[in-house]
């Protein structure tokens, strides 16, 4: 999986030409591992067992943070010298580890072996060991591998690669069906699952599933309906087993949320007037609940460092709902299969950054002197210190903020800040 | 291959960011992938920093691979040098770019900046944090230090009319640094002991270069600076003071020693130590600009309010010079009773053991979390004093707890001043170790009404709080196969209040297979009561 899957085609023919700011040098993000943290959340029967080091254990005990109260659904191998010596054969030891885990936690469904930097660079075959230990496993637990590393993935693309590696295991089925990709907040799940029940669309399946073992079907008559724009992989592989894709902007925002629905309303031939009697008073009610925070918002300056692949869709929402102006749009990387549409829809003159060369990028920002900044946790407290408001990125992607009842809570998220330095008086 | 869930200690190139980001002027280029400035954070979130960690990632990815990343790292050096200017670069690499083997210390070396470069090769997958914190230390000290080593035969250095100390160990991230330093440079400045440098904590590589200008060495940290206080000993002849000044008795021996070492007359501090933990009520002293020189601790201990804390059962595990501190302070200024004593510090194993030996213990030594749960909950103490790994053991359990040692979190950096060391120290490990217990006379009414209605089966003190809902069902001890209790022993099992009714159904059940008895009777209950005592 490349880091950027559209590096050899031109983006700057987007958006009328919309200037791409592209950069190489350190990058301030999290590693693909880090989507464990909320994906053993999601599907609550499966298990994530990293195949690393110590700096893997400890990226993810930070990451999680205060989450640490209860054995959690992921852990560790962590690789020793005697593995990298080959003095352990590693496959026995991997045996080992998944026996003694599967032996504390029986209720486990699913085992995902995730592939890590060392692991990667050690040429250690995961997909070989999965297969192995489906041999001894299957049916009772299904093993599944992919890899969140860094040398290959950025943040959120480890969501990517786990749902990726559970579209194999997909049944097949060719009847007419729905499936919405990407991990949402369960209720947010089930707000969607109302509102197709009331426009007459479905049936719907959602991929993950909140049981890891509880897997939706997919063939040709499978619709994708995107729900979050970092999953280039697994909608590449859905269209391989024969899925059509609804290209359309992501559920972020009033506009995106209606422009989501519509989509799926229009494959599904709903009437116009079916579908605006139907999302007119749940828009009526986000239009209500947004207002007074757009009015906190309007007109302030926004620079975003990239974080979650969610800048592009956000920045859109945030400059034509609530009227910010966007000074630079940072991103990890820009697939233009998933996030064409929501290019489209930016500003004229919007600056977008893909990659990113740390320092320079905070050279710009403490020269734009923004209104907030979203970035990361290692850069928010050192910007506040030097002045500048922050709204740290990764809260997004733990928060609910898809769909027309959230759409409120998102643009709090980011006058929160605003507010907090509003009353605060020392 | 070794299966973890939580771990105690980082990686080793992060205890050399614990180093590079506590001191001035030194800048570290790490040779990395994308994903690993995670390590940023700690120092940003769980320490609050204002400034970020001076750290530069190579980040490399999977397509730099094929390539030059050998050239990633010469651009990232040469780059980090011009931006940040640092006084001297320690350039190292993480376990991914171990694996590849370019040689970042080499390849820096090889670009004559016009600053020291120190390499640290830190090998990741045998090692762990405090280690590499000790290495990155003392390999900057060693470079910095080395030319100017007096030659053998050198008259040593002639004293200063005041004699002067280093204070060394003090990092990033460690437990409670910050506050403990302004304790121990109140209780030096009492003896008349002049401070020199204290490194890493806010010293700048030139600062390391005074370090010889000292008649003594005070290793505050033995983790982070045995190694080089042995190293400057052995060098420069700067004797080591080794007491670690956590709790009444070891601030005592710790003043003797440092008496000892700079030759100077500690009697009257040592005197007053005693003399002035009384009078705690003496307004002269109350508004005196100069604080006590004693603590509260043994006053408060001996209160009789304090006789409910006797014999209480306390587990501890830490890195080793806290659990060690914290074994000394329970037993002997507290009046507990250790049950369990342990240590993820391998390299302190030894002293661990001893002291566990002289408790009639084996000694717990593991980073393994899970290892460490189990302990516990056999040992079923009313007090754990450990890590946040055990604050999460200890809730989980239902056991009260306090924080002794790091691997800390942001609620373990508090706003208050909180040290560990000398007089204030102890005062401040009185409260917070007894706080969390049961109030002595809460638990008293309890016990004592306990026929009350109101004192409802199960009920707990406010300062209980019960396991989070979604938590698997903790472990407990299995019950001994073949054992019965019969309907009036278990009545009157009832009787006996909760908070010891589970250590008493254990005691009552191995007294009971320990004699082949299978149906617990009133009169076994009775009988395991008088021969095992409470």
């Amino acid at each position: 999986m490349a880091l950027e899957p559209c590096a050899e085609d031109s983006v700057k023919s987007l958006n009328n030409e919309l200037p791409v700011l592209k950069e190489r040098g350190q990058r301030e993000v999290f590693c693909g591992l880090t989507g464990i943290v909320w994906l053993h959340r999601k599907m609550q029967d499966a298990f994530f067992l990293v195949v690393g080091s110590r700096t893997c254990a400890h990226l993810l005990q930070s990451a999680a943070g205060v989450m640490i109260f209860a054995e959690p659904r992921f852990g560790t191998a962590i690789l020793g010298e005697r593995d990298l010596a080959g003095l352990a054969d590693a496959n026995e030891e991997l045996d080992r580890v998944v026996d003694q885990l599967l032996s504390r936690r029986p209720d486990i469904s699913t085992l995902f072996l995730v592939g890590s930097c060392p692991s990667e660079v050690i040429k250690l075959d995961l997909a070989k060991a999965a297969e192995r230990l489906n041999q001894r496993f299957f049916p009772g637990v299904r093993v599944l591998n992919y890899s969140g590393s860094g040398i290959e993935t950025t943040f959120t693309q480890g969501e990517d690669a786990c749902l990726n590696s559970m579209v194999p295991g997909l049944p097949g089925g060719d009847q007419p069906e729905l499936m919405v990709v990407g991990s949402l907040a369960d209720i947010v799940e089930d707000q969607f699952r109302r509102l197709f029940d009331r426009l007459g669309i479905g049936p719907v399946h959602f991929l993950p599933p909140r049981r890891a073992s509880h897997l939706p079907p997919v063939g040709k008559g499978t619709r994708l309906l995107v729900a979050q724009p970092f999953l280039s992989e697994t909608v590449r592989s859905l269209l391989q087993r024969g899925a059509t894709l609804l290209p359309s902007p992501y559920p972020l925002g009033i506009g995106g949320t209606t422009a989501w629905f519509q989509t799926a309303a229009e494959a599904w031939g709903i009437s116009q007037r079916h579908f605006t009697e139907t999302i007119t008073p749940v828009v009526e009610r986000a239009k209500v609940g947004l207002e007074p925070y757009a009015q906190i918002l309007r007109g302030r300056k926004l620079f975003m460092f990239p974080d979650s692949q969610l800048e592009i869709p956000l920045a859109r929402f945030l400059a034509t709902e609530c009227g910010m102006e966007l000074v630079e749009v940072g991103t990890p990387y820009i697939d233009r299969l998933l996030l064409g549409q929501e290019i489209n829809l930016l500003p004229g003159g919007t600056r977008l950054a893909e990659g990113q060369d740390v320092e320079k990028q905070l050279d710009r920002c403490r020269a734009a002197r923004p209104d907030i900044t979203v970035c990361g946790l290692g850069l928010a407290n050192p910007l506040e210190a030097e002045g500048m408001t922050t709204k740290w990125s990764i809260e997004l992607v733990f928060s609910a903020i898809h769909g027309y009842d959230q759409v409120a809570d998102l643009a709090e998220l980011f006058t929160r800040p605003l507010e907090r330095r509003s009353r605060l008086t020392v | 291959m070794e299966l973890t869930l939580w771990t105690y200690e980082g990686p080793p190139h992060v205890g050399a960011m614990r180093i590079a980001t506590a001191m001035e002027g030194v800048h570290y280029v790490l040779h990395a992938p994308q994903g690993d400035t995670y390590a940023d954070l700690l120092f940003t979130m769980i320490e609050r920093r204002d400034r970020r960690p001076p750290v530069t990632y190579t980040t490399f990815q999977a397509r730099d691979l094929g390539g030059d990343t050998a050239n990633l790292v010469k651009t990232a050096v040469k780059d980090a040098y011009e931006r940040f200017q640092p006084q001297v670069m320690l350039v190292g690499e993480s376990c991914t770019a171990e694996l590849i083997q370019d040689q970042p210390g080499s390849l820096a070396k090889g670009m004559n900046l016009p600053v020291p470069v120190v390499s640290l090769e830190l090998p990741a997958y045998s090692k762990k944090e405090n280690w590499g914190a000790s290495e990155t230390l003392y390999h900057l000290v060693r470079t910095l230090l080395l030319p100017l080593v007096p030659k053998p035969g050198t008259p040593p250095r002639s004293r200063d009319q005041q004699p002067k100390a280093n204070i060394l160990g003090p990092t990033a991230l460690g437990f409670r640094c910050r506050d403990d330093l302004r304790e121990v440079v109140k209780l030096l400045g009492e003896i008349g002991v002049g401070v020199n440098v204290i490194a890493p904590l806010g010293a700048t590589p030139a600062d390391l270069q005074r370090i010889p200008e000292a008649d003594f060495n005070i290793c505050l940290y033995p983790e982070i600076a045995l190694t080089t206080c042995t190293w400057l000993s052995r060098n420069f002849g700067q004797p080591t003071v080794r007491t670690v000044p956590i709790g009444v008795g070891a601030t005592r021996d710790f003043i003797a020693e440092v008496g000892r070492v700079a030759e100077i007359d500690v009697s009257g501090a040592l005197a007053r130590s005693y003399t002035e933990a009384l009078g705690l009520w003496n307004i002269n002293q109350i508004t005196s600009p100069n604080p006590a020189q004693a603590s509260r601790l043994p006053w408060y201990s001996r209160s009789v309010d304090s006789t409910y804390l006797t014999g209480k059962r306390v587990f501890i595990f830490g890195d080793a010079t806290h659990a060690l501190a914290a074994a000394r302070i329970a037993t002997q200024e507290l009046g507990f009773t250790l049950v369990g004593l342990g240590t993820y510090s391998r390299e302190f194993a030894k002293e661990v053991r001893e002291a566990a030996k002289a408790h009639g213990l084996e000694a717990l030594i593991t980073d393994d979390y899970l290892a460490v749960e189990a302990k516990v909950a056999a040992a079923a103490p009313e007090l754990v004093l450990g890590t946040q790994m055990e604050r999460h053991i200890a809730k989980r359990l239902g056991i009260p707890c306090a924080v002794i040692s790091a691997p800390i979190h942001v609620q373990d950096v508090p706003a208050r001043y909180s040290p560990q060391m000398g007089w204030e120290g102890a005062n401040v490990i009185f409260d917070s170790w007894v706080h969390p217990l049961m109030m002595g006379l809460e638990e008293h009414l309890i016990g004592m009404f306990r026929e009350d209605f109101e004192f409802h089966e199960g009920h707990m003190s406010h300062l209980h709080t019960a396991s989070p809902p979604d938590s698997p069902p903790v472990p407990q001890a299995m019950p001994a196969p073949g054992i019965a209790w019969s309907a009036e022993g278990e009545a009157e099992l009832k009787k006996i209040p909760f908070f010891v009714r589970g250590k008493v159904r254990r005691n009552t059940e191995k007294f009971a297979s320990d004699r082949g008895i299978t149906l617990i009777t009133l009169e076994t209950l009775y009988e395991a009561k008088a021969q095992i005592g409470k």
